[in-house]
């Protein structure tokens, strides 16, 4: 606040003067419409609306006015000031507008350059298969059991009720473990988990077991020596053939749709008795054909009591299904050396789920 | 087991509509599964032409090819200029001409075609072009198969059975019987309700004394079964050997699979066929006396029809003979094969004709003893009808006699030593208990009937006496399997059964699935390896002389010699798979296994006597086979080569180095919640100076992690600078709460003090952060190294670690002193445990 003004004329003062007030408001706006950017604008805002400006001179001059000059001066400069004061903020919201949406204009990339930046990782199409199995029956209130790949011959034959010298114990195609006293072997296939699931469980039984199996086939486009299964089984009260058959044409439409068409038919395995095969109707290139699926069966009274359980009370029915051969009908794999090589294409195309 | 339909016509009502599709269809509905169709790829005109005349054109090739007029039908115009090339045949001779028009097998079109400057109008084949044979030398000449009642343009294919399918079905172990076309037209018959006439229905003379002297004489049965319970022997006296057996019984055999041999063989191979009883033919003079069947005597040897010599082994069961002096000579291998010296040959005039009853167990051992599967062992070793024995015979004399122009000698030598059959008793209800089906008395009565049972009821039992075909009917659940495929499986509803309510997968379960989703998301590629390992390749891997993971588990038949031991870690065959993908052409290669591990310990297993069939061992037993599985850890393993993060517009990649391997595994552990100490390891077939050992913080090992050996690198024909982890997912997946406990989130500020430590470079980082930890106390939230600095501004020998320190109290602002206090007490502890000192400045 500048001090009173003795010599001065009060209502003689210039700078408040209606003419000189609404110049320098109108150099003032002038001067905000013509700034170009916000540089511009904050030069105008210094020279019009800062401390020297006109405007904040004849501010100044108000308090030496006497008492009565004040209030209309006031007025007209506060006026002025505040005109000014709104136009440099509009001003601003529009240069800064304008400037954001340059920057914006400038920083514009071209998104379609390619961003592979990290390599992307994938999971084996089998493995995610059997474990979208796993789920199925999960689904229905089963449970994932497991068990050892080098298994002891009594649990991978003589419980299943392979007699050591029946035709379909040499045609397991088996590996066998050295040294032959130890009775190892690599296990034929998933059934032998069906004989520990029954002897830690009890019943009832309601289990799957996906996992490695092995024969001694060469590797070529349908045979590997090292495949897996789907063991599954179920033992209750009450369990019938038509209770497999229900399981299995469950899980064929959550395998192949809807509409698949399978075929139930009578087989031969030890441990299963009566004993099924499910094949599939299947289009190939030189018409339709039944493809095996797997084999199946009510579990034999003889594997029943090789694990406790008495087979006059209880009954259950055990199937076990090929990974493989699943997956190369849902999926169109054409060869099985795809599967087993380790060449990361083969998973890198499906990605995390198949 | 093949199958020609005209054959099977001849014992079912299959007639002439009756197709290949139909037979197999009502055959897989009763359990015989398709194998596949063979013949009917033969269209005519195929005729019977005579050649008029052969005109031999020495060509200029060196060849001489026969330009031959044939006549294939009554008419002028039926006579027909054709070339051929072969000269077994001439002027008189009646061939099989192919017209213009006719396909061959293999889809081969005759064509009127234009060669050595004539234009052939037909083909005279040969055997092997029909598809009838394996002789290509020649043209048949169908006088020579005993074709004679012939004339020029009649249609050759029905008379060469050329017309005729096979059709052919996988035989299941317990159906032994379907190994004929008796049992194949009576499951034809079951399954179409239809008729069933038995080829083995001959009335069968009785025995006698007057036969050749046969003796049973088993004097260690093997699992307490005698090798031989029934052995007919009859006669045939003053037969043509060399004559040849008729061109239907050929035909038969070849669409059959087998191969016509004499008359004799023909005879006893085509009884086979068609009943399913095995039959030996030995020529009887060459026999020095009676037959004795009993097991082998240490070190006799007996050379075999296929002309290998073979060491007896005392189970196996013989045929011998015995001379007036009591001294035995071996015939042959019971029920598998015959030896040299009683062989049918062309001068052959007396046959013996054996049809016995040979056990399945003693036959199935002897057959894998020699490697010797033949026809006769598979059908012994699946259990052959033992009611047979005396009429196949019967039709094997009457045939011989038939074709071979002689007489049936007077006796019949018939020992029977059968045991009598114990009836199977079966629950009345089982047969819908297991079945799902609805099915009253009478169906299981007459279902059981149709497949030959004998059916009574006895109360709430049925009691059935299998036929005698049917060995592998034991008890009720193998009735009613019987029952169930009479009714159809097709009738069998869909039920889906109600479990009870389960618990989900498993915490184990749902962890591996996290740690496999981890690595994936990590940028790893999860690959599936056999986990056959070569003998070298420990040796590649560096791994030292008493490495445990040396001792593997070998296989005794492996696929390849190559390849006979059982992987003791991923990376004994993870690196298979990066060599090929690096073969083919990839060159950055993140890679992760999951997988079992096989990891003898060593110890000889203990002997376990094994429970009888169908009993449950006791517990200790039971623990004790457990025991003696090997263990097989989960284990997951990676491998890194190449680039971790590509080049491209971005700039320059970034090659993979040891931080890498160490990051999966920590990322890892980090995602299951638990934290690994990692230290400084050496340990093949990592880098000794690069090589990362990550355990639980109460020491067990998890695994390591690191960048690999240069030289088992350069072994393994690897990359440079390849790294990989492997870890012990048993145990990190352990270390994993059941359930993760909260811990209070503070909301008070952050207060960040940063410290430079010099330290010896040997002092691990990890040390001195753990001491940082111990030192802060409870109010540390975070110590994070931010920089690692080596120089001449702290010396030589020495490193200077900036960590800053985040610190946090539960429940007030700190004041900079108390943080301040905190620091200090921090560097207070390093300083003790690895001498560290506050950086200047």
């Amino acid at each position: 606040m500048p001090s009173p003004n003795p010599g001065y004329d009060p209502v003689r003062v210039e700078a408040l003067s209606e003419t000189a007030v609404e110049q320098a408001l109108a150099d003032g706006l002038a001067a905000v419409a013509a700034a170009r950017d916000l540089d511009e604008l904050k030069a105008a805002r210094l020279e019009h609306a800062g401390d020297r400006s006109p405007l904040a001179l004849a501010n100044r001059e108000i308090g030496a006015l006497p008492p009565a000059a004040r209030a209309e001066a006031g007025q007209r400069v506060g006026g002025a000031r505040g005109r000014l004061g709104r136009a440099l903020a509009d001003r601003q919201r529009e240069l800064e507008a304008e400037r954001d949406a340059r920057v914006l204009v400038e920083e514009a990339v071209d998104v379609t350059l390619p961003v592979d930046r990290r390599p992307v990782g994938a999971r084996h199409p089998l493995q995610l298969l059997q474990e979208g199995i796993g789920d199925l029956f999960v689904g229905m209130g089963w449970e994932v059991a497991e068990g050892p790949e080098v298994e002891a011959e009594w649990f991978n034959f003589d419980a299943l009720n392979f007699d050591p010298d029946h035709p379909a114990r040499q045609m397991q195609d088996t590996f066998f473990v050295e040294p032959p006293e130890a009775g190892l072997v690599l296990r034929t296939h998933t059934s032998p988990v069906q004989v520990r699931t029954l002897l830690e469980r009890g019943v009832p039984t309601y289990v799957v077991c996906p996992g490695r199996t092995f024969r001694t086939d060469e590797l070529d486009a349908t045979h590997t020596p090292v495949f897996h299964q789907v063991e599954g089984l179920a033992v209750d009260e009450g369990l019938t053939m038509a209770h497999l058959r229900g399981v299995l044409e469950h899980f064929a439409r959550a395998m192949f749709g809807e509409d698949v068409v399978t075929r139930f038919r009578p087989s031969f395995f030890p441990f299963t008795e009566p004993s099924a095969e499910m094949d599939l109707r299947w289009k190939t290139p030189s018409g339709e054909r039944w493809l095996e699926w797997g084999g199946c069966g009510m579990v034999h009274p003889n594997v029943l009591r090789a694990c406790g359980v008495d087979p006059d009370r209880y009954s259950g029915f055990a199937f076990g299904m090929g990974i493989e051969r699943t997956l190369m009908l849902r999926n169109g794999v054409d060869d099985m050396h795809d599967m087993v090589e380790g060449d990361v294409r083969f998973s890198t195309h499906y990605g995390m789920e198949i | 087991m093949r199958a020609p339909l005209s054959w099977l016509r001849d014992h079912t009502d299959a007639d002439a509509s009756t197709s290949a599709e139909d037979v197999l269809a009502a055959l897989v509905r009763v359990g015989l599964e398709e194998e596949a169709v063979h013949g009917g790829d033969v269209s005519g005109p195929v005729v019977v032409g005579e050649v008029l005349e052969v005109q031999p054109e020495p060509q200029r090739n060196g060849k001489t090819i026969n330009w031959c007029q044939v006549r294939t039908g009554p008419g002028e115009e039926d006579v027909r200029g054709i070339v051929c090339g072969a000269h077994n045949f001439g002027p008189g001779d009646q061939v099989v001409v192919a017209l213009p028009g006719a396909v061959l097998p293999g889809g081969f079109v005759i064509t009127a075609r234009k060669t050595y400057g004539h234009v052939s109008d037909g083909m005279i084949c040969s055997s092997l072009e029909l598809g009838i044979g394996d002789d290509h030398a020649g043209i048949l000449v169908l006088s020579e198969a005993d074709l004679t009642d012939v004339r020029p343009g009649d249609d050759a294919l029905p008379l060469l059975g050329l017309d005729d399918v096979t059709i052919e079905v996988n035989v299941t172990p317990d159906r032994g019987y379907c190994f004929s076309l008796r049992g194949v037209a009576r499951e034809y018959a079951l399954s179409t309700g239809g008729g069933f006439r038995d080829p083995s229905d001959v009335g069968a003379p009785p025995a006698d004394d007057e036969g050749h002297p046969v003796r049973i004489s088993d004097h260690a049965p093997v699992r307490g079964r005698q090798g031989c319970r029934r052995y007919v022997a009859r006669t045939v006296r003053g037969v043509d050997a060399s004559a040849p057996s008729p061109a239907w019984m050929q035909r038969v055999l070849q669409a059959c699979g087998m191969r016509p041999i004499s008359l004799a063989v023909d005879v006893t191979n085509y009884v086979m066929l068609a009943t399913g009883q095995p039959l030996h033919a030995f020529d009887l003079d060459r026999l020095r006396g009676p037959v004795v069947v009993r097991r082998a005597r240490p070190g006799e040897r007996l050379t075999t029809l296929d002309d290998v010599e073979r060491r007896l082994d005392p189970e196996d069961l013989l045929i011998t003979d015995e001379d007036a002096e009591g001294s035995s000579r071996v015939l042959a291998i019971a029920g598998v094969m015959g030896g040299a010296s009683s062989e049918v040959g062309p001068t052959t005039q007396n046959v013996l004709v054996e049809s016995a009853w040979f056990d399945p167990v003693t036959v199935a051992r002897s057959a894998r003893r020699h490697k010797l599967s033949t026809e006769a062992s598979r059908r012994f070793e699946r259990g052959v009808d033992t009611d047979l024995a005396d009429r196949a015979a019967e039709l094997a004399v009457r045939l011989l006699v038939e074709h071979g122009g002689g007489s049936a000698g007077a006796g019949v030598t018939d020992v029977d030593e059968r045991l009598p059959r114990e009836p199977v008793r079966m629950r009345a209800d089982l047969p819908a208990r297991l079945s799902g089906l609805t099915l009253p008395d009478g169906q299981v009565d007459d279902a059981l009937r149709a497949v030959g049972c004998d059916v009574e009821r006895s109360g709430d039992e049925v009691v059935v006496n299998p036929a005698s075909w049917r060995p592998d009917l034991v008890e009720g659940a193998d009735l009613v399997e019987e029952v169930a495929r009479v009714v159809g499986y097709e009738t069998i509803p869909a039920v889906l059964p109600e479990a009870p309510a389960g618990r989900g997968l498993t915490r184990r379960q749902r962890l591996r699935r996290s740690v496999a989703a981890q690595l994936a998301g990590l940028g790893l590629v999860e690959v599936l390896t056999y986990p056959f390992v070569p003998e070298g390749r420990h040796d590649a891997l560096q791994l030292p002389a008493d490495d445990p993971r040396r001792r593997a588990l070998r296989l005794a038949n492996p696929l390849s010699e190559q390849a006979p031991l059982l992987r003791t870690s991923l990376l004994d065959t993870l690196v298979d798979a990066a060599r090929r993908n690096l073969s083919r052409g990839a060159r950055d290669l993140g890679l992760f296994e999951i997988g079992r591990v096989f990891r003898p310990d060593g110890a000889a297993a203990a002997p376990v006597t094994l429970p009888a069939p169908g009993t449950r061992p006791d517990d200790e037993t039971l623990d004790r086979l457990r025991a003696g599985v090997p263990a097989q850890p989960l284990r997951c393993a990676v491998l890194l080569t190449g680039a971790r993060e590509p080049a491209g517009w971005w700039g320059a990649g970034r090659p993979v180095d040891w931080a890498d391997a160490v990051e999966t595994v920590q990322a890892v552990a980090r995602g299951l919640g638990v934290r690994l100490v990692v230290s400084q390891d050496e340990h093949a077939p990592w880098h000794p100076g690069r090589c990362a050992r990550l355990a639980l913080p109460d020491g067990t090992l998890v695994g390591h992690a690191g960048e690999l050996a240069p030289a088992a690198l350069t072994a393994l024909e690897l990359p440079e600078r390849t790294c990989a982890a492997e870890m012990d997912l048993d145990v990190l997946l352990a270390a994993v709460p059941d359930v993760v406990r909260a811990e209070p989130l503070s909301t008070y500020p952050v207060a960040l003090r940063d410290v430079a430590l010099v330290v010896p470079v040997a002092v691990p980082a990890a040390r001195v952060e753990t001491a940082l930890r111990e030192g802060a106390g409870s109010l540390l939230e975070e110590v994070r190294l931010f920089d690692e600095y080596r120089g001449e501004q702290v010396g030589a020998g020495q490193r200077s670690l900036a960590y800053r320190l985040v610190l946090r109290a539960p429940d007030r602002t700190l004041t900079g002193e108390e943080a301040t206090a905190v620091r200090d007490a921090a560097v207070q502890r390093a300083a003790e445990v690895t001498g560290a000192e506050l950086r200047a400045g």
